[in-house]
């Protein structure tokens, strides 16, 4: 076919007088953007395949290189933007479905942004986190109705034994699922460390559990997806706790496709496939029609884990997810995840990454809700998946009644991401969306748990001011407690489903 | 207080064998006779001072505060003359030292072949292996505005005389008995092309050649004429056939010779405290599994530092080496080790490969490196030389040998990890 | 003998970017300025460093100044020497002669040639008047590090 009539994303801007040649942006760029002009003897490029990773940039010793938005316009409209315009121009090329990675970038109303926190003033006093014990630590599984103290032998029973069964996570944030397949195993291997060293969880993802990941097994949540890829007696029993995906907040409603040209010696063994084959992870779960169906599978698993595990279900947040939650409870489960609709992928087509879900902040405030309206919201814990940014987020998240968060795109931006959205192409330039082995050595995991560790840290400190500031001096007293939200710019019908009131309102 | 390590030679063997013996035993007296008359000063160097690019101050490759920092006593201008292996006694032509161990690195000394018409009193006869020959040398060519000479022998101290003449702007003839030039350490190919370099720079080569008669007037050498019957008019010959270990005043003494002395694994003489090291001894060929004689430089500083440490009473193993040398020609820099040219091609490979400029040769036996030829291009050639001593098979990757960008990558992972010393790649 | 530090390749971690070369040569130049000495390439000094790369595999490789080091007892001049203090191999451009002795033993082949003025033999010296070598801390992926006299890993913070 002709020349593309699709013009590049972004432009290159190379200041010849800083660039010194030493062509760290050729060798390195995957995408082959940068190249030796012998010709003028000068290092040029070629904009069109820049995917504004912002690899070279990062790496130019003499900051020779800026990337930049193609400031080409095409006329204003309101209706028909740039975007859309050369979407079409690409399927009319390609006859194909769009595909994109990480999550959601519509600008959809993000409640995060509307939803202020409370802080004591005079009539109860702040604490502060350097001063005072403030405690993050959160337990994720089913909790028992009632703890009846008479009948409780306090000399042979501890507290232990009443928790068992729970995960114990020093910080309420856990790594959401990324497989060995969609991310390299050097980011695996991090993540998975990081999880380890902060007390928290890491979640395999429909990857399976690479032998070099065995160390990290009692840190892992293991997921058992549509495809069952990598399942077996020993995945489970090595795990901490098992995770059923039914739906993913990117791509509720679709399967998985990982292209056989993917499926590497080490990831075949992972996942347990024959090498070169497609795996496809269908759309539902070929054996889960309904709720009950989703019992038998819970206790499936719990039979195989001795009952000693959590089992939760992954779900992607859809119109009825509060009733779905329900059933799920009912279904046996001990976690519930919840994806909103900003939720990450390796790979969507992007109208359905775009337009499918509702956000992660309304409906953790429906099913919250809902379990408790019903009196079963202590059978079950809340996890909270889909574009957490930042620690305030996580904060409010908890306080909407989420009992923890799931992280993926931050995680990965701490370990170099520049959401370039190109995680489909398998050519990742920070070498985490890819298999290639010549970008996977890019990430060294020493350096990203480091990352990972510092990031958790962070945001744990932030969080105990924003605790502390409110006068509460454990995660616990805030999870659900929407008395200290607030939102703002808010319309009545927005602040009922979230159940908070508009700023101004007094108790 | 008592002699307890007496070294004859003060050379890099003599000054290895002090850095031996001072790395176990801080306090025992060492004593170092010589018999030249400068502290220290390092052979290979004398090309280049007669060249004029160092100056005599510069020919030290240990200060004066090495002497003084290791308490040695040096006694220069001492010959010995033979050694009471009963008594522990060296005899010297200035009287007798008693010693608990001793060290033999009394080096070499120039052959100087049975030339009709030679006398050792013609004046502008000189052989080229010590300092002092070197100083009278250059002496002689800046006093006598020499402006053409014969050299002969084409082997290394030939070609570094040359070089060293070179920069007199001198006219040489040199004259090789075989039929090549560096015939011990080069093959034809690379041996054409230093002829070549050495022929822009004016120098006419005589193959398959010798001088059969000097002839001089006054008592100052003339002329010499060539077995081909070539006669070529000079007033300066060197001669630089080559060096004979120095083992004169070990005659009789019951230590065993060969050409050279013989050592064991430990440097050790078959009299228990007597050791021998440097160009004098006959250390294990690692190519050839044999004794022999392999005068050069690193050679004889790992023998010199073995034979120390186990006069001390530490315990080293000299594990052998192999011929190798480096050497730089009219600015093209050669490298050679082990067997270089082979004429039974039998149970030998040869890989070679050259632009022109530069010249590249690798011989195998059973898929192991015996020997090679850099030229032009050195850098990076000591990979092979430790894959020669390590006695790596290379047949995994043999057709990388020739490589532009031949490295430790294409080397087999526990090899690369083995050669970096103490921990360096992890793979 | 004081034992140096040593830099440890990581060779998995190796990206091929070769920036260490650039902040050794960058380092050893008279000008510490990296695009003026790229500009005006005279007063660029060699790069201690060797690169090797094949397939997806590339690590940098430096001097080990290894404790039996085979360029110390070839070396005919007495360049090549072991500080005292520091126990690294350093080597006297002004004392060489060029004889090329430690090219032809060192079995890591990291002594180069210099191509300045004197041709003399160059090698890597650990950034004599830095805490971290030029190379390791410009490294972005640690595929190289510099480990202690016990091995242990040294890190800035």
């Amino acid at each position: 076919m002709a020349k593309s009539k699709n013009i590049s994303d972004f432009v290159i801007e190379r200041d010849q007088n800083r660039c010194i040649k030493c062509h760290a942006c050729v060798r390195v760029c995957a995408n082959d953007v940068h190249f030796k002009d012998d010709a003028t003897s000068e290092v040029a490029s070629d904009d069109s395949k820049c995917v504004g990773c912002h690899f070279c940039e990062d790496l130019c010793p003499t900051g020779a290189l800026v990337i930049r938005k193609n400031p080409s316009e095409t006329r204003e409209n309101a209706h028909w933007k740039k975007e859309y315009i050369y979407r079409i121009v690409r399927q009319a090329e390609t006859g194909g479905i769009v595909l994109t990675g990480m999550g959601c970038d519509r600008p959809y109303k993000n409640y995060f942004d509307h939803i202020l926190l409370n802080a004591a003033q005079v009539t109860n006093p702040s604490i502060d986190p350097l001063r005072e014990p403030m405690e993050l630590k959160t337990f994720i599984g089913r909790k028992i109705d009632a703890v009846n103290l008479d009948d409780l032998n306090w000399k042979t029973t501890s507290i232990d034994e009443i928790m068992s069964g729970l995960l114990e996570l020093e910080v309420p944030i856990m790594f959401s699922a990324m497989s060995f397949g969609s991310i390299s195993l050097n980011a695996c291997k991090a993540i998975a460390e990081a999880a380890k060293l902060c007390g928290t969880y890491w979640n395999t993802g429909e990857g399976g559990l690479h032998q070099s990941l065995y160390p990290y097994a009692d840190r892992a949540i293991v997921q058992i997806a549509s495809g069952r890829f990598g399942v077996s007696s020993e995945y489970l029993s090595r795990a901490a706790a098992v995770e059923i995906k039914i739906g993913q907040g990117a791509k509720p409603g679709i399967g998985g496709h990982l292209p056989g040209e993917k499926v590497s010696q080490e990831i075949s063994l992972t996942r347990m496939i024959p090498q070169g084959s497609d795996a496809i992870s269908p759309a539902p779960h070929h054996d889960i029609y309904s709720i009950e169906d989703l019992r038998q599978l819970i206790f499936a698993i719990k039979e195989t884990v001795d009952y000693k595990k959590p089992v939760g279900v992954k779900i992607a947040a859809v119109h009825n997810v509060a009733p779905i939650a329900s059933g799920i409870v009912r279904a046996g489960a001990d976690f519930i995840t919840i994806d909103g609709v900003r939720g990450g992928t390796g790979a969507a087509p992007v109208v359905i990454r775009d337009n499918v879900g509702i956000p992660i902040e309304i409906a953790i405030a429906v099913v919250d809700q809902r379990l408790r309206d019903e009196g079963i919201r202590n059978q079950i814990s809340i996890v909270a998946a889909g574009g957490f940014r930042t620690s305030s987020d996580i904060i409010k998240a908890i306080t909407l009644g989420a009992d923890a968060v799931y992280i993926g795109t931050s995680a990965l931006i701490a370990l170099g991401c520049h959401v370039c959205q190109k995680c489909y192409t398998g050519k990742c330039n920070w070498g985490i969306a890819t298999q290639d082995p010549y970008l996977t050595r890019r990430l060294n995991p020493e350096i990203g748990t480091k990352r990972l560790c510092n990031l958790l840290r962070a945001w744990s400190l932030e969080m105990k001011e924003m605790l502390g500031g409110m006068g509460i001096n454990a995660i616990e007293s805030l999870r659900g407690n929407r008395e200290q939200l607030r939102g703002i710019d808010l319309s009545e019908i927005e602040l009922k489903i979230l159940g908070i009131k508009h700023a101004g309102e007094s108790w | 207080m008592e002699t307890k390590y007496l070294i004859i030679g003060n050379s890099i063997a003599g000054v290895s064998c002090i850095e031996g013996i001072r790395s176990i035993d801080n306090v025992g007296k060492i004593v170092v006779v010589s018999k030249e008359d400068i502290q220290n000063y390092s052979r290979p160097l004398i090309s280049y001072y007669l060249a004029g690019k160092i100056s005599e101050n510069s020919m030290a490759f240990r200060s004066a505060e090495f002497y003084k920092e290791n308490s040695i006593e040096l006694i220069l201008n001492v010959t010995a003359l033979s050694i009471d292996t009963k008594n522990n006694t060296l005899i010297t032509n200035t009287g007798n030292i008693r010693f608990e161990k001793l060290l033999i690195a009394s080096g070499g000394s120039p052959i100087v072949p049975n030339i009709q018409g030679y006398s050792k009193d013609i004046q502008g006869i000189f052989t080229f292996t010590s300092f002092s020959e070197a100083k009278k040398l250059k002496k002689y060519v800046e006093e006598e505005k020499i402006d053409n000479a014969v050299i002969l022998g084409g082997g290394l101290i030939g070609l570094k005389c040359a070089e060293g003449l070179l920069e007199h702007n001198i006219k040489i003839h040199m004259v090789e008995l075989s039929d090549r030039l560096l015939s011990s350490t080069l093959d034809k190919d690379a041996s054409n092309f230093i002829e070549t370099v050495l022929m822009e720079k004016g120098c006419v080569v005589y193959k398959n050649d010798t001088i059969e008669n000097i002839y001089s007037e006054n008592n100052k050498i003339s002329k010499v004429k060539l077995k081909s019957g070539k006669e070529i008019e000079t007033k300066l010959l060197v001669i630089a056939v080559g060096v004979k270990p120095e083992t004169s005043f070990v005659k009789d003494t019951g230590i065993q010779c060969n050409r050279g002395i013989l050592v064991d694994q430990f440097m050790k003489t078959n009299i228990s405290n007597i050791f021998a090291a440097g160009d004098v001894a006959e250390g294990k060929n690692l190519i050839t599994e044999k004794s022999s004689l392999i005068a050069i430089w690193p050679v004889a500083a790992r023998q010199g530092k073995i034979a120390g440490i186990n006069m001390a009473g530490g315990s080293a193993v000299y594990e052998g080496m192999f011929p190798m040398n480096a050497v730089e020609i009219a600015g093209v820099p050669v490298i050679s080790f082990g067997i270089t040219a082979v004429d039974n091609l039998e149970n030998y490979e040869i890989l070679k490969k050259s632009d022109g400029k530069t010249y590249k040769k690798i011989v195998l036996h059973n898929n192991k490196i015996v020997g090679s030829i850099f030229l032009g291009k050195i850098e990076r050639s000591g990979i092979y030389a430790g894959l020669i001593k390590n006695q790596i098979n290379v047949a995994e990757f043999k057709s990388f040998l020739l490589e532009e960008d031949f490295g430790l990558l294409i080397l087999p992972e526990k090899y690369r990890k083995h050669i970096v010393v103490g921990d360096g790649i992890e793979v | 003998m004081v034992k140096p530090k040593r830099i440890i390749i990581k060779e998995e971690y190796c990206i091929g970017c070769r920036l260490c070369e650039i902040y050794c040569v960058t380092k050893h130049s008279c000008a510490k300025e990296i695009i003026k000495m790229y500009k005006e390439k005279k007063i660029a000094s060699e790069s201690g460093i060797c690169f090797e790369e094949k397939g997806s595999i590339s690590f940098a490789i430096q001097c080990r100044h290894c404790d039996d080091a085979p360029c110390l007892e070839a070396c005919i001049t007495g360049a090549m020497f072991r500080d005292k203090d520091t126990g690294r191999v350093l080597h006297n451009k002004e004392k060489c002669v060029g004889c090329w002795m430690c090219v032809m033993v060192c079995p890591v082949g990291v002594v180069k040639i210099s191509q300045s003025e004197k041709r003399v033999a160059s090698k890597c010296d650990l950034c004599i008047d830095r805490e971290f070598p030029a190379c390791v801390e410009n490294c972005p992926n640690e595929a190289i590090y510099v480990v202690d006299y016990e091995g242990k890993k040294i890190t800035k913070e």
